[in-house]
């Protein structure tokens, strides 16, 4: 009995609550009509899809500068990484290489200027991470519509200049990552084995980083700016670090997102990814100040699960679409419940 | 002071924690009107048993307690520290619970504010009353007085020192007008001597009025002073429970740690002949230092190669802004030579890379990484200044965290300096002050500092862990000849252990005597008497 109790308390409540509603989902699905390889066919690809994002949390966390609400400042640098891979017609691995490359100079560039301005506003870098995220998508829009760019296949097809709101990836690098060595169980089941090895190589970078010099370094600024400080340690530069490589991470995860998808969405696509990024990784016990690369796993899953599994089961079962509802009371549910905890 | 006029009875208390006992079998009692001194080293339980008495929810969260209490005879079981306070227990913690962008007198009547009716207030209830400024400044005045101190009312919390915020706190718990009992937890560990004599006056005065007095200190020569009784807790029991007259404080400090303890002062072995005039290690010019509180104003002394320098003064004379300043944690200017050379000011990393090492008087705050384990916070700066406990991977390109390395130096350390843990993982948030006080020295220590700084290394932790460290930072003199500059405040210290000590008054050096000097001349430095004079005659020059 002490030894469950002590499982709880280091697992939470609210995640032993969703992990039992995904599996009552599982087990309730067949009697509906859903097919189970289909389901997991979903929940595994979808993770793969979003792990990526929800890890570029973790170096923003773990320096102090709280939840990345401004994930679109690195989803925007992701967005140009793809259109200029495409804007050079490079296809298979080269095309899919070449946006990562352009992407993390974006993302470089944007994560400096972003992470001097969270620099400025201590103690408010949530608020004002959700506003610059706003207003840079808003003022990328504008960029969309301006730049020349001129592949046919990204640009409107009405009056050939202005990218379209979603652009195909089809003839360009399409499923690149996630056929990798993929294995197909049944006919709705192919394990994305390509995209579970590229979160593992991207997780294996975000552990190792913490423990070099620097990464010791952003972890104490996180923990205690202060005692960083007497240590001689430059608080503003690693928290730049951090916010640049968090920026980066968010990059590469969009790409691998869609080359799965098969779509690049413009415009106002990346306001989608902010609270879904951040509710997943809280979902996985990370708080405020503290993640890890197990709260990325676990909160991927749950979160990702729930929202594969309710549509088609839920909805199959009573005919009502309540599947957003029950996605946005758990996303903002689950941010609103981990603020709360925040002053410890 | 009639017999059977029992306040407190406390009967057969115990506590455990998750299995971990920390109280057993505790009785006392305490009359109306006394002062009972509650002595016992880090981590005897002191704190736990006030934490029952007071109903703080970490008890209830972790099972209740054993035994009873009575309370004017009433048994009592507080659910919350609410509840506590309506019976007319006051607490002041160790820990400071003000707002810091109140001013005094906001703070010590929160909640209880002076209010006056409005429209809005006759129409709604008595919550919307209009807060009487004038009344909540006289109310806050008298519960200032009360204490025997000056402290303007209108004063920010954030603008004072700490020995006025612990005058405040108390002011808050005497302020309420029913209160019977008071319990004070370490209320002179961050005054200085002077404005703990006045808290100790004031609790006198309290006491006469007939409120009883629960006082928690290290310092057991206030305890002697002051108290009608004493309770000794060792490891969880009490040991000794007796009139304070005619006790000495030899005798509590053997109760205390449950085995002789040698003279506070022992023998220094170091001669002045020792020490080569000429072989300055440190210089300072004209230092000054933008540190709140504790400013520096002009300070000037030089520091002789491998002795031990004492810098001592009252509280927010600017001692603790000289090791802070030269440091570059605040603001700082002037000149400092360190080994020859001119060491850049305001650059900490530029400081620690040339040999200097700090350990902080703010422990908590700035010495220690809370939620790191012990491991991780005593390598952490070695690592990063100097590079050590780190493999070079890929020709130096990444540097990698040599886990096993730190590990073992950790484990070194704790061994030395006798760190009280489950192992080097634990987190240092859950070690006692004196183990984690502890921590900081090894984190200093393993930084191999050519000279060090040390600000207030015994604030806030008990005899036997205070010896352990002093007794540290002396073999660690003598033995790597590392030159130490000790900043503190308890005089008696700094002449156990020091062999010259500058006294620090108004920003400036008053002047620098050898620890032989006597305790008049100190005294006659830390008030100034020298500098009022020679004041006065500037003055008159103008």
């Amino acid at each position: 009995m002490n030894r469950i109790n002590q499982f709880i308390k280091s697992f939470g409540w609210p995640r032993i609550i969703i992990a039992l509603f995904l599996i009552s989902l599982f087990i309730a699905g067949p009697f509906f009509g859903v097919s189970t390889d289909m389901s997991l066919n979903d929940v595994f690809v979808r993770f793969g899809m979003n792990a990526i994002l929800v890890l570029s949390m973790v170096p923003m966390i773990q320096s102090g500068c709280g939840l990345n609400f401004g994930i679109p400042v690195g989803l925007v640098a992701g967005l140009i990484g793809a259109v200029m891979s495409l804007e050079f017609k490079l296809t298979g691995p080269a095309g899919i290489l070449a946006a990562f490359l352009i992407a993390i100079i974006a993302a470089t560039i944007f994560g400096y200027f972003y992470g001097k301005l969270l620099n400025r506003v201590k103690g408010d870098e949530m608020i004002i991470a959700t506003y610059v995220g706003f207003s840079f998508i808003f003022f990328m829009n504008m960029m969309w519509i301006v730049l020349p760019f001129k592949n046919p296949s990204s640009v409107q097809g009405f009056k050939g200049t202005g990218l379209r709101v979603t652009i195909s990836v089809q003839e360009y690098w399409y499923h690149i990552i996630s056929d990798f060595l993929k294995i197909k169980f049944t006919e709705h089941f192919t394990f994305p084995t390509g995209m579970f090895i590229f979160f593992a190589l991207m997780s294996f970078i975000v552990w190792a980083f913490f423990r070099t010099k620097i990464g010791a370094a952003i972890t104490a600024v996180g923990s205690n700016p202060e005692y960083a400080r007497a240590a001689g340690i430059d608080v503003d530069k690693m928290r730049v670090i951090s916010v640049i490589f968090s920026t980066i991470l968010a990059a590469i995860g969009i790409i691998v997102y869609q080359q799965s998808f098969g779509f690049i969405q413009m415009f106002n696509a990346p306001l989608s990814f902010v609270f879904p990024s951040v509710a997943a990784v809280l979902l996985g016990g990370a708080s405020v100040n503290k993640a890890s690369i197990a709260n990325v796993i676990i909160g991927t899953i749950l979160f990702q699960g729930i929202l594969t599994m309710t549509p088609s089961v839920i909805n199959s079962a009573i005919s009502i679409d309540v599947s957003e509802v029950i996605r946005i009371i758990v996303s903002n549910g689950m941010i609103v419940y981990a603020l709360t905890r925040k002053a410890r | 002071m009639s017999e059977g006029n029992i306040l407190l009875k406390v009967e057969n208390v115990g506590k455990q924690f998750e299995g971990n006992r920390v109280l057993k079998d505790v009785n006392f009692t305490l009359k109306k009107g006394e002062i009972l001194g509650l002595v016992g080293e880090n981590g005897a339980g002191k704190s736990t048993l006030m934490k029952i008495l007071f109903g703080m929810n970490v008890i209830q969260e972790t099972g209740g307690y054993e035994g009873n209490i009575y309370l004017d005879g009433e048994k009592i079981n507080f659910k919350s520290p609410l509840e506590a306070l309506n019976s007319g227990i006051g607490m002041v913690h160790q820990e400071f619970s003000l707002i810091p962008g109140f001013t005094a007198a906001e703070n010590i009547l929160l909640n209880v504010e002076k209010t006056k009716p409005n429209v809005i207030s006759k129409i709604f209830g008595k919550r919307l009353e209009t807060i009487d400024e004038k009344e909540m400044k006289k109310s806050a005045q008298i519960a200032i007085e009360t204490l025997g101190v000056d402290i303007d009312p209108d004063t920010l919390i954030s603008e004072m020192p700490v020995g006025h915020k612990q005058f405040i706190e108390i002011a808050r718990e005497i302020d309420r007008e029913k209160v019977k009992l008071l319990v004070l937890d370490e209320p002179t560990a961050v005054l200085t001597e002077s404005e703990a004599e006045i808290l100790l006056k004031a609790m006198r005065k309290l006491a006469d009025s007939g409120v009883s007095i629960i006082f928690i200190s290290h310092r057991l020569n206030e305890i002697i002073s002051i108290c009608d009784k004493l309770v000794v807790l060792r490891d969880g029991v009490v040991i000794v429970e007796r009139p304070t007259k005619g006790v000495e404080i030899r005798q509590i400090a053997e109760w205390m740690v449950g085995r002789s303890v040698e003279g506070e002062k022992s023998v220094h072995i170091k001669n002045e002949e020792d020490f080569d005039d000429k072989d300055i290690i440190l210089e300072v010019k004209n230092l000054w230092v933008d540190m709140p509180g504790e400013t520096v104003r002009d300070v000037n002394f030089k520091v002789r190669r491998g002795e031990i320098f004492g810098i001592g003064g009252l509280a927010g004379q600017g001692k603790l802004g000289i090791p802070n300043g030269i440091m570059g944690l605040f603001p700082s200017g002037g000149e400092v030579t360190f080994n020859d050379k001119n060491l850049a000011l305001n650059n900490t990393y530029n400081a620690l890379k040339s040999g200097l090492a700090f350990v902080s008087e703010d422990r908590r705050g700035v010495g220690l990484l809370l939620d790191e384990p012990i491991d991780m916070n005593i390598a952490f700066n070695a690592m990063q200044v100097h590079d050590k406990f780190i493999k070079k991977l890929l020709g130096g390109l990444i540097k990698w965290c040599d886990n096993k390395a730190i590990k073992e130096c950790a484990e070194k350390y704790i061994k030395e300096l006798d760190i009280k843990c489950t192992s080097e993982k634990q987190k240092a948030r859950q070690l006692s002050g004196g183990n984690q006080q502890k921590v900081c020295l090894a984190k200093a220590f393993a930084l191999e500092p050519t000279l060090l700084f040390v600000s207030e290394p015994t604030r806030g932790i008990d005899v036997g862990a205070k010896k352990l460290v002093l007794d540290a930072l002396r073999r660690y003199n003598e033995e790597n000849n590392t030159t130490i500059i000790m900043v503190s405040s308890e005089l008696e210290e700094l002449r156990s252990i020091c062999d010259r000590i500058a006294i620090v008054s108004e920003g400036k050096v008053a002047g620098i005597l050898s620890a032989k000097a006597s305790v008049t001349d100190f005294g006659l430095l830390m008030s100034g008497i020298d500098k009022l004079e020679e004041e006065g005659e500037s003055n008159e020059q103008n």
